[in-house]
């Protein structure tokens, strides 16, 4: 079959017009109220649920034949996930698709933010398992509701507290709570708390999409995203000792690879389109005991 | 008379009525309630006793009647006609509930310390050796090893969950209890140290305190005043000895000869 | 300056409703005064109302009619008619009770029972246990049971625990319900002496003794109680 053929069979990027409006209004009162988890009716997409069909609608609903699109699952371009999330929408939407962060309109993501700084213009789009922060301690979603209506956020730190008090620090590594713009608690959905200042005043578009529990956040460009923490245990992010195996970057996330079953192990950069750009341009850097001090 | 005229109620229940339907759940209740004065609410179960508490704490919306609270800033406030916002936030602070099932006024998942803990948090208090500290002394005032901080309420018996409920509404120093049998489903022992505790707490703090209890003997123990209840009406109320040791409703002299004597 | 204590006209009937509404009159048109520094003494056989009279005084029992007027902080009460709260502020500051029996508090010492009455006027816990240390020293009580809780004391240890709680504070009006009825003799002798020191202080004292040789000892004046018999009163 021709390529033509092919989309005639779906509408454009998959969803009907309908839908698509639905969820766009949805995303639309999202940023008016930014952190705030707006209901939307989450269809049944060719994809189990945990497999990003929440992102995949928003994805949809914004994207347009213009738009760049980039998958990334854990900051890889090449895992299963990403590839075909990717391939789904050259399929339905015929849109290009690239790896680079810094060619992408649009970028879905599980689990990372781009070690590239975004830039205004971008939408970068979260696939969220479980949107409600305060469910860990408060299961009525009658309650939580309430809560955040009334801005009663002291369980949030009752989560933080039992941290320090179990592990002296706040053990929270990803999913890790942020107040938005100073009103709602959000969840960031599960990326490592590393990446939490990166949402803070970014000049993209952050769109949050939860297919199975119906609900879409967003953080419009340059809102204030700040991490809940005590005056005497500040929020930290993670801290690596040593720099990328690969590309010898320092201050980005790395991804512990295990090379053997005698313990050989090293640690690489987890968004692979920032390890691979780093190689490109400095091939010097392959030789990683040349970028050590 | 002399010493009292300048001070004002804390809380006045007027004409107070809640229907099911057909069926009564309590009628034409009304009374006032002083700072620092512990009002005992006896009666047989089925008496309009748990209405007649739901219906003052905020948590029943009552079918007729008010309920007004002299807030910390001294305006009088209609419960009923508050904000959602305003009356959890005055819930969580100038007020406390202690449940008779600890469980359904604990966080069983979280340890002791953030039971305690977490109207604070609530408030805004974000510093965590501070919370922690607070909640260490709080512990310790409730009889409660500092070293069971960290332990959450699963682990502690009946009388201990109790006594770090009562901690966790304290910690914010309300002015106004509730208490729904709070020695109910406890060994007599563990009752008696309950009380004495809830008696030097609440005398410590000033605090005012509406207790429902069938138990006569708390009532005599920790209240200054008593209201019998009998099918959903206040059939007697008065000074607690008076009542208990000169009862003159026919109920009340019901209720006062069936008790067992020791 | 007011006579601390009036009643007048004070009738009390109990009702039965248990019995079907059997109504038992106690007392009818109870009047008498008690000055200051006076011990007064109800007498009359027992069932003559004596006891009722005393707790009606002390707000413990309803009256059905009349006046009970008290001097409380420069003001004149009438228990008989006055609210639960007022009842309480009579009995923290003006009136004193000191009773037969001791309701003992679970866990709280023999101590802190006697000084509590002072602590809830405000004085602080130490002084206040230094008096009741000082006071329960003079009834000779064993020094080893004040840090007990009085449940398992015998009955004259528990009342004397219940009489230094009652001589602890200086209310202006003092009633004593037999204070010394299981007292040995020199414990009698302690109470009697502790009834005049309260008398030289000014103390209006209102009583019920059955012991004819203390009663002699320290009543001022004797009100017989069967001059309030129920049906009396048209006589």
């Amino acid at each position: 079959m021709s390529a033509t053929a092919n989309l005639a069979t779906y509408n454009f990027a998959y969803l009907d017009e309908q839908t698509k409006r639905m969820i766009r209004r949805a995303i639309l009162k999202a940023i008016a109220v930014p952190g705030y988890q707006v209901p939307f009716a989450s269809r049944e997409m060719p994809m189990p649920y945990g497999w990003g069909t929440g992102g995949v609608q928003v994805t949809a609903a914004v994207i347009g034949p213009d738009d760049v699109l980039k998958v990334i699952d854990q900051g890889a371009d090449d895992t299963t996930n990403a590839v075909s999330i990717r391939a789904f929408f050259q399929k339905v939407a015929r849109v290009a698709v690239t790896t680079r962060t810094a060619e992408a309109t649009i970028i879905q993501t599980r689990h990372r933010i781009p070690e590239a700084p975004l830039a205004a213009g971008q939408v970068l789009v979260y696939q969220v398992p479980i949107p409600e922060p305060l469910r860990f301690l408060e299961p009525r979603e009658t309650e939580t509701r309430k809560m955040h209506a009334l801005e009663e956020y002291g369980l949030m730190h009752v989560k933080l507290y039992e941290d320090i008090a179990r592990h002296g620090h706040i053990a929270t590594t990803y999913a890790y709570p942020v107040k938005v713009e100073g009103r709602y608690v959000m969840d960031p959905s599960p990326t490592p708390k590393f990446d939490n200042p990166k949402m803070h005043m970014s000049p993209a578009l952050q769109l949050f999409g939860a297919g199975r529990e119906k609900r879409i956040y967003a953080v419009p460009p340059f809102t204030r995203v700040e991490s809940l923490d005590f005056e005497d245990h500040p929020f930290e992010i993670q801290r690596f000792d040593a720099p990328c195996a690969l590309c010898g970057s320092t201050g980005v996330y790395l991804d512990e690879v295990i090379l053997d079953d005698r313990g050989g192990r090293m640690f690489v950069c987890s968004d692979t389109d920032h390890c691979e750009s780093r190689r490109a341009a400095e091939p010097a850097a392959q030789t990683p005991a040349e970028t050590l001090r | 008379m002399s010493e009292v005229t300048d001070e004002e109620p804390l809380l006045r229940v007027h004409g107070l009525s809640k229907f099911y339907g057909n069926r009564v759940g309590c009628q034409d209740v009304s009374f006032e309630l002083w700072p620092g004065e512990v009002l005992a609410v006896v009666g047989e179960s089925g008496s309009g006793k748990t209405t007649l508490l739901n219906g003052l704490s905020a948590r029943l919306m009552p079918t007729s009647g008010s309920v007004s609270y002299r807030m910390r800033d001294g305006a009088w406030r209609e419960v009923y006609r508050m904000s959602e916002a305003e009356r959890r936030l005055l819930m969580r602070t100038d007020w406390g509930f202690v449940h008779q099932n600890p469980a359904d006024g604990l966080r069983m998942t979280v340890s002791a310390g953030a039971n305690v803990g977490e109207r604070l948090m609530a408030v805004g208090e974000r510093h965590y050796g501070n919370i922690r500290a607070t909640a260490t002394d709080w512990l310790g005032r409730v009889e409660i090893a500092a070293d069971r901080l960290d332990d959450a309420p699963r682990a502690f018996s009946g009388g201990m969950r109790q006594r770090l409920q009562i901690a966790r509404n304290l910690v914010t120093a309300p002015r106004f209890m509730f208490m729904d049998e709070p020695t109910g489903g406890l060994d007599v022992s563990v009752q008696a140290r309950l009380l004495d505790l809830l008696r030097g707490l609440v005398r410590e703090m000033g605090l005012a305190a509406i207790v429902v209890t069938h138990d006569l003997a708390v009532a005599r123990l920790l209240s200054d005043r008593m209201v019998v209840m009998k099918d959903g009406r206040m059939v007697e109320t008065g000074l607690t000895d008076r009542v208990l040791d000169d009862p003159h409703a026919p109920y009340t002299q019901l209720l006062v000869s069936s008790i067992l004597q020791v | 300056m007011p006579t601390p204590l009036v009643l007048s006209e004070v009738a009390k009937t109990f009702t039965m409703h248990l019995r079907g509404g059997l109504a038992l009159p106690v007392v009818d048109a109870v009047s008498f005064a008690v000055a200051a520094g006076e011990c007064a003494v109800l007498g009359g056989p027992s069932g003559a109302g004596k006891s009722s009279i005393l707790k009606m005084v002390y707000g413990n029992y309803a009256a059905d009619s009349g006046q009970i007027i008290v001097e409380h902080h420069g003001r004149l009460v009438d228990i008989a008619a006055a609210a639960p709260r007022t009842v309480l502020a009579v009995r923290r500051d003006t009136v004193g009770y000191v009773s037969q029996f001791l309701r003992a508090v679970p866990r709280v010492s023999a101590l802190d029972i006697v000084a509590e009455p002072l602590v809830a006027r405000g004085v602080a816990a130490h002084a206040a246990q230094e008096r009741a240390r000082a006071l329960l020293d003079r009834l000779n009580l064993p020094e080893r049971l004040w840090t007990l809780p009085p449940a398992t004391f015998s009955g004259g240890e528990q009342q004397r625990v219940n009489i230094a709680r009652g001589f602890i504070t200086d209310h202006p009006v003092l009633l004593l319900d037999e204070p010394t009825a299981s007292l040995d003799r020199a414990n009698r002798a302690v109470v009697m002496a502790l009834i005049a020191e309260k008398k030289a202080a000014g103390t209006a004292l209102l009583g019920i003794f059955h012991d004819a040789d203390v009663r002699e000892a320290v009543a001022d004046s004797v009100i017989d109680v069967t001059r309030f018999a129920p049906g009396r009163r048209a006589a």
